[in-house]
């Protein structure tokens, strides 16, 4: 037994947060008082003792134990802690009774992954990958200070919060065959930009288009091995060599500050929710609460904003590859998840249909074919998953089935989670050996700093083939296809 | 005194800053949230003056703090020293940031938010010591 002591109307109960083995692939944490539901947690053995290393368990209890949640508080197999819920969580909470938690959402609203496909192959991309680095970093900056080409104006900035993606075609980045290709179409309809705070705007005005930092990146990739032919080919993945772009970045200082302003207001509108809470960040509004109203609206902003701006990234790698290669080289958007966000979406609890608020922080989305939110080729299919490892290692492309919605509301992980801390990576590894590591293995790489490749080294991170393979074997997002990278631009 | 140290946490920068008083402890965590985005040496040559009114010493802090992000997101302003740092009544917060633009220097690192998470101010006699956890 493995005691976890928490504090409910002033009482302190024990929960035992040893997690049982219900098969290879899944563990559990049953539910004891004052649990509303267990915890069900997509590991293997390596993966669940790496969990127990830190305090994400008690975290997915501390969710469960949160009003109106329904059937499991989940982790997902890259599980990890973070502030409130834990990273690799998800949890679904009812409309009515249920609660809206900026904590369960993150403080980068939609940090999410854009896949972009091309027809060329690695033998007539390499030779130019110096070249194509350059081109890249010139015009995506990593956005510190006044670095954005875009300059907006107050007036314009509340239209991109409300219509997200759908602005930035209107405004020539990228065009209609993106927008089919992006989750939610990269706009969510409750967006209500007066429900985003002057500081919060401010933040965002001068940095559309720009990277950012940290976990943040920008990879050419090829296509290493095809696990599912039928479906590949159905996303106009042919051949292995093939190469991709990927874009990871979310909603800048902009949705940043959302989460602290709302965050903040939650604490002061219900200091009896916060005082019963082990984790100040996990304070919550009630889900029919005006101000969990106005959270979402917010958050629905912050989401558009993240879209707009992978948009408007992905118009300047296809900006980048023009001027190296001309025309020679077409672009095109597999698809865009969200890692970061909170969703009013029908699922079957029970035998019957309900809606339910469900949160996916450091998760996917991973529907099923037929479901009415996916576009006519992914309602085929079933909707792509991408899943990125770290700078340097195997990314992943994943298809959403019938398991991850009955298992997890049509959940999967987001990527390799973090294994050091950064002071640990520092003293671990060197910039320059690690760029040397890369580029043995022909991965070139372009950073703004070394300091930053350090921090972010492929060693700090639990390594995503693991991951991967829990997702496949539990059925809650099965492999499609394995990528590897090229180059690398660290923002 | 240290002015500051960095901890062990796997995913984001958490530190401990330490002062004599509550002010000098305040400006030592400016400091040290402004050493996780840059290991160089800042000339003061910008200023930016700023107050808060809040209603808890720790919210005091997180906007302290969060001033700071702001001015990166907006300004690409970096911090060098924090000067005429005066708190009142507790929770109001009067200071002038020195520094200057982020273009002249290497950037490390971006913080995404400041968090309340394992947060403490702890005030003994000649001692104060703040914790704090950003989220990278």
């Amino acid at each position: 037994m493995i005691e976890y002591k928490i504090k409910k109307d002033e009482v302190e109960k024990v929960i035992n947060i040893e997690p049982k083995k219900l098969s290879d692939h899944t563990y559990i944490i049953e539910k004891q008082d004052p649990m509303n539901v267990p915890v069900k947690i997509f590991a293997d053995e390596k993966l669940i003792k790496k969990m127990q290393e830190d305090a994400c368990l008690k975290q997915g209890v501390n969710v469960a134990c949160l009003p109106g949640i329904k059937k499991y508080s989940f982790m997902m197999p890259d599980a990890h802690q973070g502030y409130g819920f834990s990273i690799g969580g998800v949890a679904a909470f009812d409309k009515e009774n249920g609660v809206i938690s900026p904590g369960g959402i993150g403080f980068d609203i939609n940090c999410g992954v854009r896949l972009l496909r091309t027809d060329s192959k690695k033998e007539e991309i390499e030779p130019k990958i110096e070249e194509l680095l350059d081109a890249l970093f010139k015009n995506i900056p990593p956005g510190v200070g006044k670095q954005s080409k875009i300059h907006l104006s107050h007036t314009e900035l509340d239209k991109v919060l409300k219509n997200g993606a759908s602005w930035a075609v209107e405004n020539n980045f990228g065009n209609e065959e993106d927008l089919e290709n992006c989750e939610q179409s990269g706009k969510m309809e409750h967006a209500d930009p007066n429900k985003v705070s002057n500081r919060a705007k401010k933040r965002g005005l001068g940095q559309l288009g720009t990277l950012g930092a940290g976990n943040h990146f920008l990879e050419i990739q090829y296509v290493h091995k095809i696990f599912n032919k039928e479906i590949a080919e159905a996303w106009g993945i042919k051949n292995k060599g093939q190469i991709f772009v990927m874009i990871h970045c979310g909603s800048r200082g902009l949705g940043h500050q959302v989460c602290s302003d709302y965050l903040r207001k939650m604490e002061d509108t219900f200091p009896e929710i916060a005082d019963s809470l082990p984790e100040k960040d996990l304070i919550y509004a009630p889900a029919n609460s005006q101000l969990a109203k106005d959270y979402f609206s917010a958050m629905c902003c912050a989401a558009n904003y993240a879209w707009a701006n992978r948009h408007i990234i992905a118009h300047e790698v296809r900006n980048s590859f023009k001027e190296v290669f001309q025309d020679k080289v077409k672009l095109h958007t597999i698809y865009d998840v969200a890692h970061n966000i909170a969703k009013l979406e029908k699922h079957m609890i029970d035998g019957k249909e309900e809606e339910v608020y469900v949160h996916r922080k450091g998760a996917t989305r991973a529907f099923a074919p037929g479901r009415e939110e996916l576009s006519e080729k992914y309602k085929k299919t079933g909707q792509p998953i991408i899943l990125p490892g770290s700078m340097g290692t195997s990314s992943y492309l994943l298809v959403g089935t019938e398991d991850s919605m009955k298992e997890s509301f049509g959940s999967t992980a987001h990527g390799a989670g973090r294994l050091l801390s950064r002071k640990a990576a520092n003293k671990e590894f060197r910039g320059e050996k690690i760029k040397q590591d890369l580029e043995k293995q022909h991965i070139h790489i372009k950073a703004a700093s070394w300091k930053g490749i350090t921090e972010e080294a492929p060693g700090a991170y639990k390594d995503v083939d693991e991951v991967v393979e829990v997702s496949d074997k539990s059925g809650i997002g099965k492999i499609v296809v394995q990528l590897k990278p090229l180059g690398v631009i660290k923002g | 005194m240290k002015k500051y140290e960095f901890l062990e946490h796997t995913a984001d920068e958490k530190f401990r800053a330490y002062g004599k008083t509550l002010e000098e402890a305040f400006i030592n965590a400016a400091l040290a949230t402004a050493k996780i985005m840059t290991d160089d040496k800042i000339k003061p040559v910008i200023e930016k003056k700023i107050e808060i009114k809040v209603n808890t010493k720790e919210k005091l802090l997180y906007q302290f703090l969060e001033e700071l992000l702001f001015f990166v997101d907006t300004e690409g302003f970096i911090l060098s020293k924090v000067k005429d740092l005066v708190i009142k009544d507790n929770f109001t917060l009067t200071a002038t940031f020195l520094g200057d633009s982020a273009e002249n220097y290497e950037i490390k690192a971006h913080i995404k938010a400041v968090t309340y998470n394992d947060m403490f101010i702890k005030e003994e006699e000649n001692l104060v010591t703040i914790q704090v956890v950003h989220d990278l």
